[in-house]
Formats: structure tokens, C-alpha cells, sequence
């Protein structure tokens, strides 16, 4: 088992002909992806990459039954591709774009809320069942099928959990991206949820960042919630106030968001959290052992 | 981005949010002809600067006539304005605000900001105006009201008359209010703002509504589609290297340690720093240079990273996803041969081909030090400082 997407996902690529989109699907496609063609308008009826390419997203659903879809587009357009899949009833929406006003966001998440569609980012890596499905910019390779379950804000700090996770033979059941924007799709709370219910993973690795509070909203969460182990990483110690470091939602406003009022809200939450990003693999090891 | 505060007033008088009568002076302009232009006996002096707490830290003057407004044209004209949002070195006057002066007889504090929790545009408002937000947040949560905007219907008269009674506003003012707050509203919304904070927005002995002070962020990732607000950057009050970062697509923020780094990705950036810092090293710089990381982006991260004297170590620390961690190799020992580095430099490389990278950087004649994990970097980087120390 593994937790939203499995080697039976049907998926489309939003953007399907751009470089982005043609990159990445072919990993996807090589990673063993059941991708089932792509969206791109005004190129309706060509095929790419061996597999069709559609107008919209509402034909590309009639005709291969998709339920996921990867979307490169552009950020002036990523907004209008997101509402575009909703619309034509994509269970799970991966958004990878990077930098879409954070106004369109508000409204998208509106309309998402009386939707079906779960949505995960955008300006994230995407999420993987290692050996099964891969929706998203991660490199493949360095996944190994296990039982931790990866949810982070960060890209390349999720491919740390991921290969230290690998190396010391524990593996993934799923990894989620959730993203570095601060409005955005799937939280830490919906994902935890996910892996607490799944009964492959094992352990749970959460990597947040200094901004908003969602790190300690999930450590209610967990307190309540979640019985099985968590380890926790939180970037963000050094990082001064008001300046953005980097993702838009990685942020000090003020007192608010900082990498110690998130580690001392999980760690009262029984969560181990580690303080070096070194320890991630090793932490889950030694608490999966305990 | 961060607009000035004359620049905001006028895009509140576009809006039509009520403003006090003013205009901005830099140096290609006389006093003389500010003073007919503008009219009015006595006037207030603001430096035209991107930080707050001005008043207390001198860059806010009144003056009661025109040999006093000159002294303070010229004294804040050409000056560093050091306040407590400022570093040491303070940020350059280039420009000032001369508005006529207002009998007041409230003080109310108004910001329009995205709340990221609610997922809404929140109005906060707040009876104690001119006041620091954040201390009356922290002291008297209570003494702060909220309304949040659900972005399908937009703001809604009723929660302008929420607000407006609650701050005690009365007969005509509150008529006044709702139309100010639903200008500003629109502001927002067309310019792609971060926040709008009106801190005060005052009640005139006459009773009108004016904003004394006016504060407007913009969203970076919304300026694509606002050309014309894009050109009102002022690039001189911000920091000259992250505007070189900027134009090179690499994002560096400062900070005050010796110990550079430059990492692939922002969170593993951010973490890249905390380990210096646990390692007992002090970070000089976030430096995120984007997933490309080719041999031109890492040569200008270098030289980037060298422009700062305090800087005497470097830790470079990629990891090599999709891009292979030999090309990201070549592309260090290319950029430090071209950079001429003199300082230390540990570089860390995991993922695809890590081994490989590692393997070329051992062989180049370049005195470039080589770590397979965090840790092993950190200690070497550390290390690295003091065996430089001692020599």
C-alpha cells in the first residue's frame, strides 16, 4: 500500500509539449509512471512522447480516465490550470510551477474547497510511491520502496530524508512535497493523517521551515492523533526576521514563525526532532528500533 | 517589494483613499518652488526610506516655516537614516515627503494583509493607531480587530460597518470608512499587494478620515503582470548584493558570520546554515543557486560570496538530483579556477554520481577540500577557519 497514488494511477501532464513538461514526463514515463497522454491547447489530436495530446483537461479525462495530473505550465497560467483540472473532476492535482501570485492562490484554494480535488503545491517537487508512480521533479533513482512516509515544504531537504532514509535501509512508502508557497495545497495535517491510516508505512519524517505556523498546528495534531513514530527536522534556526529566505512562505513575520516556537510545539508533541539535517535517517532508525 | 511611502500615497489618491496634501523632494528640486506649489504654513518632513520606525529614529521632522523646513530638507537630504528595522549602516535619504500638517484628533491603525492560515485576505484594525502592531498584538490581542475577506463575494459592506463601529466611529465617518476600506480593497487586489498598512489613519479635529502614514508591499511573484508598479523598485535601499543575486537568478540574503555557503535549493540552504551555526561555525550568507547549478551560475555565486570581506570560508553543498553531481563538479573546479578563490573551500556532493564528483574534485590541482557527508563538511569547514587562523 502507499497513500494517494499507486503503479495503477492514471496521469496527464498539464503543459505536456513545453521543455519542462517534456522532461519531466519522459522520467516519468522511464521512472514506470502510467502516464496516459497530456494537455496541451491548440495541440489537441498531436501525439507526444507516444501518447496523445489534448485541448483540455475535461477531454483528456473523457478519453484515457485519468485521475492525477502533473502541471508544468508557466506561473501566469498555473492558477487557471489548476481550476481547469478541478473542473474536470482530477482526484489529485500536482502542481511543480513556482512563483504564482499569491493572490490567485486565495482564489483557486476557494474554489478548491467545494471541490473533490485534492491539490499538493504548488512550487514543490511532487510525490512518489518509490517503484510504483512518480509524479514530479525528483530524481527517481535514490527512492527505495519501504515503510517511512516523507512529507516536507522543501524540495532538496526532502531528497536529504530520502536518500538518508534509503542508505540506512529503511525505504519510503510515500513521499510528499507539499511546497514552499505559504498558501497552498495538502498540509502537513491531511498528509499525517494519510500515513497514521496507511498501513505500510511505519514511521513518518516531517521537514518544515521557519513561516506561517502550520508546523504547530501539526503538532496538536500529532499530539491527538498520530501513534506512529515522527521525526522531525526544521530549517530555519540561523534565518533573521523579515526577510524571505528563499521559498515565498519561509518567512519570520515578526515573533511569528520561528524555527524554535516549531520544534519546542513538536517536540511537547512526543515528536523527535533532530537538530542537524545529518540526523534525519539516522533519528527514524534509532526510533523505529526503540 | 517594497514601495516608498509617497509612492503608495499617490496610488491611495488614485484609489481614492484620502491623503494629507503633499509632495516628494529629492535633490533636483527647490524648496522654494515646493513651498508655492504646495501651499500651507507649517509642514511635516518624512525621509523617504524602506523601514519602519522613522519617527523615533529622527527621519520624521515638523517644522513651522520655511527656514525651518529647509534645515530639515537639507540635514535628511543625502543622510543615512539608522532606525531599529535598519543595520547600522542605516539606509540612504535620497528623496523626502513634504506634507502640510493636520490637527488630529484620533489615531486608528488599519493593515490589509494575506492571513496564510485562513487562506483570506484579514483587515486588522485597531484603536490604538501610531502604535507598533506587533507590540499591541503581543500585549492586547483583544484590542485588535479582524474581519477576513472571502475572495469569491469580496469585501462585504457589513464587515466595514463591523470594523467602523467597533473603533467608535460615528454619523458620517463611518459612510467615509467603508468607502476607504473598500478603495483600499480594490488596491490590493488590482496591484497585487503583500499587505497595505495605513498606521495611522487619523480622524481630523474637521472629522474627515485622512491616512497619515502609508505602507504597501507588493507581491514579487504578481510584478510580471504590473509593469508599470515593477519600475517603482528603488533598488538603492536595498542591499547591492542580493540586487547582483537577483540579476544572475541566484538568491543570497546576507547575514553576519564568516563561514559562506552555497547550496542547491532553499530549505536545504536554510538547513546548510543551522549546521555551521551547530557546528560552531557561523553562517556568512544564504545563497540558494536554483536547480541548474551550472558552471556560470556557481563562478558568479563565488564571486558573489567573495564581494563580502568578512567571508573566510566557503561550504559548498549540492545535492546533484536530476542534474549529475561530475557536471556540477566540473562546474566548481571551473568556477574556482576562474574566481581565483583564496579563502578555504569545503565542497559536499550526494546524489546521482556523487562518487564521481567527489572523485574529480580530488584529482584537480585545486586545494578544494571534499566531504561525503553534512557532518564531515561542517567539522571540515570549521576547522577549516581556524587551521587559517593559526598560520
Amino acid at each position: 500500500m502507499s497513500v494517494l497514488i499507486d503503479a495503477g494511477t492514471r496521469v496527464i501532464c498539464q503543459g505536456f509539449t513545453g521543455a519542462q513538461g517534456t522532461f519531466h514526463s519522459r522520467q516519468a514515463l522511464d521512472y514506470g509512471t502510467r502516464l496516459v497522454g497530456g494537455v496541451t491547447p491548440g495541440k489537441g489530436g498531436q501525439r507526444h512522447l507516444d501518447l496523445p495530446v489534448f485541448n483540455t483537461v475535461a477531454e483528456a479525462v473523457a478519453s484515457t480516465a485519468a485521475e492525477a495530473t502533473m502541471i508544468y505550465v508557466p506561473a501566469a497560467f498555473a492558477a487557471d490550470a489548476i481550476l481547469e483540472a478541478a473542473a474536470a473532476g482530477i482526484r489529485l492535482i500536482v502542481c511543480i510551477t513556482e512563483g504564482i501570485p499569491v493572490l490567485d492562490m486565495l482564489r483557486v484554494k476557494a474554489v478548491l474547497r467545494e471541490s473533490e480535488s485534492l491539490l499538493i503545491g504548488p512550487n514543490c517537487p511532487g510525490i512518489i510511491t518509490p517503484g510504483a508512480c512518480k509524479i514530479g521533479i525528483m530524481p527517481g533513482p535514490m527512492h527505495t520502496p519501504g515503510h517511512i512516509g516523507i512529507v516536507s515544504r522543501s524540495g532538496t531537504l526532502t531528497y536529504e530524508a530520502v536518500f538518508q532514509t534509503s542508505r540506512c535501509g529503511l525505504g519510503q512508502s510515500t513521499c510528499i512535497g507539499m511546497g514552499g508557497d505559504p498558501v497552498h495545497g495538502i498540509g502537513f495535517i491531511d498528509c499525517l493523517r494519510l500515513f497514521q491510516d496507511d498501513s505500510d508505512t511505519h514511521g513518518i519524517v516531517m521537514i518544515g521551515e521557519i513561516g506561517g505556523n502550520d508546523e504547530e498546528q501539526a503538532a496538536m495534531f500529532i499530539r491527538q492523533q498520530v501513534s506512529k513514530p515522527v521525526v522531525a527536522y526544521i530549517a530555519g534556526v540561523t534565518a533573521p526576521s523579515g526577510k524571505r529566505m528563499g521559498h515565498a512562505g519561509a518567512i519570520i513575520s515578526g515573533s511569528q514563525g520561528t524555527a524554535e516556537a516549531k520544534i519546542s510545539a513538536l517536540e511537547s508533541a512526543g515528536v523527535k526532532v533532530v537538530r542537524s539535517p545529518a540526523e534525519i535517517g539516522s533519528g527514524m532508525l534509532s526510533v523505529m528500533k526503540s | 517589494m517594497h514601495l516608498h511611502e509617497f509612492q503608495a500615497k499617490q496610488l491611495f489618491s488614485d484609489y481614492g483613499i484620502p491623503v494629507p496634501a503633499g509632495q516628494m523632494l529629492d535633490r533636483s528640486q527647490a524648496v522654494d518652488a515646493l513651498v508655492s506649489a504646495l501651499g500651507g504654513s507649517a509642514w511635516v518632513v518624512k525621509a523617504q526610506v524602506h523601514a519602519g520606525g522613522r519617527g523615533k529614529g529622527g527621519g520624521v521632522r515638523r517644522v513651522e516655516d520655511e527656514q525651518g523646513l529647509r534645515e530639515a530638507v537639507d540635514a535628511l537630504l543625502g543622510s543615512r537614516l539608522v532606525t531599529k528595522q535598519t543595520d547600522t549602516g542605516g539606509l540612504p535619504v535620497n528623496c523626502v515627503l513634504v506634507e502640510q500638517t493636520v490637527p488630529i484628533a484620533r489615531e486608528i491603525y488599519i493593515g490589509m494583509l494575506v492571513d496564510r492560515a485562513q487562506e483570506r485576505v484579514a483587515i486588522m484594525a485597531s484603536s490604538a493607531g501610531g502604535m507598533d502592531i506587533e507590540e499591541v498584538a503581543t500585549s492586547d490581542p483583544d484590542a485588535i480587530l479582524r474581519e477576513r475577506i472571502n475572495p469569491a463575494v469580496g469585501l462585504q459592506a457589513y464587515q466595514c460597518r463591523n470594523l467602523a463601529f467597533a473603533l467608535g466611529l460615528e454619523g458620517k465617518q463611518t459612510g467615509a470608512f467603508s468607502s476607504l476600506l473598500t478603495a483600499a480593497y480594490r488596491l490590493m487586489l488590482e496591484c497585487d499587494a503583500s499587505l497595505l498598512e495605513i498606521n495611522p489613519l487619523v480622524v481630523t479635529e474637521a472629522g474627515e478620515l485622512l491616512a497619515l502614514d502609508a505602507k504597501l508591499d507588493l507581491d514579487d511573484n504578481a510584478l510580471f503582470r504590473h509593469p508599470q508598479l515593477a519600475g517603482l523598485r528603488d533598488s538603492r535601499q536595498e542591499d547591492a548584493r542580493e540586487n547582483a543575486a537577483r540579476q544572475h537568478g541566484l538568491n543570497y540574503i546576507r547575514l553576519h558570520g564568516n563561514i559562506a555557503c552555497m547550496v542547491n535549493g532553499a530549505g536545504l540552504a536554510m538547513a546548510t546554515m543551522d549546521l555551521i551555526k551547530l557546528h560552531g561555525g557561523l553562517p556568512a550568507n544564504f545563497l540558494d543557486v536554483g536547480g541548474g547549478a551550472t558552471a556560470d551560475k556557481v563562478a558568479e555565486a563565488f564571486k558573489l560570496i567573495l564581494s563580502d570581506p568578512q567571508v573566510e570560508a566557503i561550504l559548498v553543498n549540492i545535492f546533484g538530483g536530476i542534474v549529475r553531481c561530475d557536471l556540477i563538479a566540473e562546474g566548481i573546479l571551473q568556477a574556482i579556477a576562474e574566481v581565483a578563490v583564496a579563502v578555504p573551500v569545503v565542497v559536499r556532493l550526494e546524489g546521482t554520481n556523487a562518487e564521481a564528483g567527489l572523485a574529480l574534485i580530488r584529482q584537480s590541482s585545486l586545494d578544494v577540500l571534499t566531504a561525503s557527508d553534512l557532518t564531515e563538511a561542517a567539522d571540515k569547514v570549521v576547522a577549516s577557519l581556524h587551521a587559517g587562523r593559526s598560520k
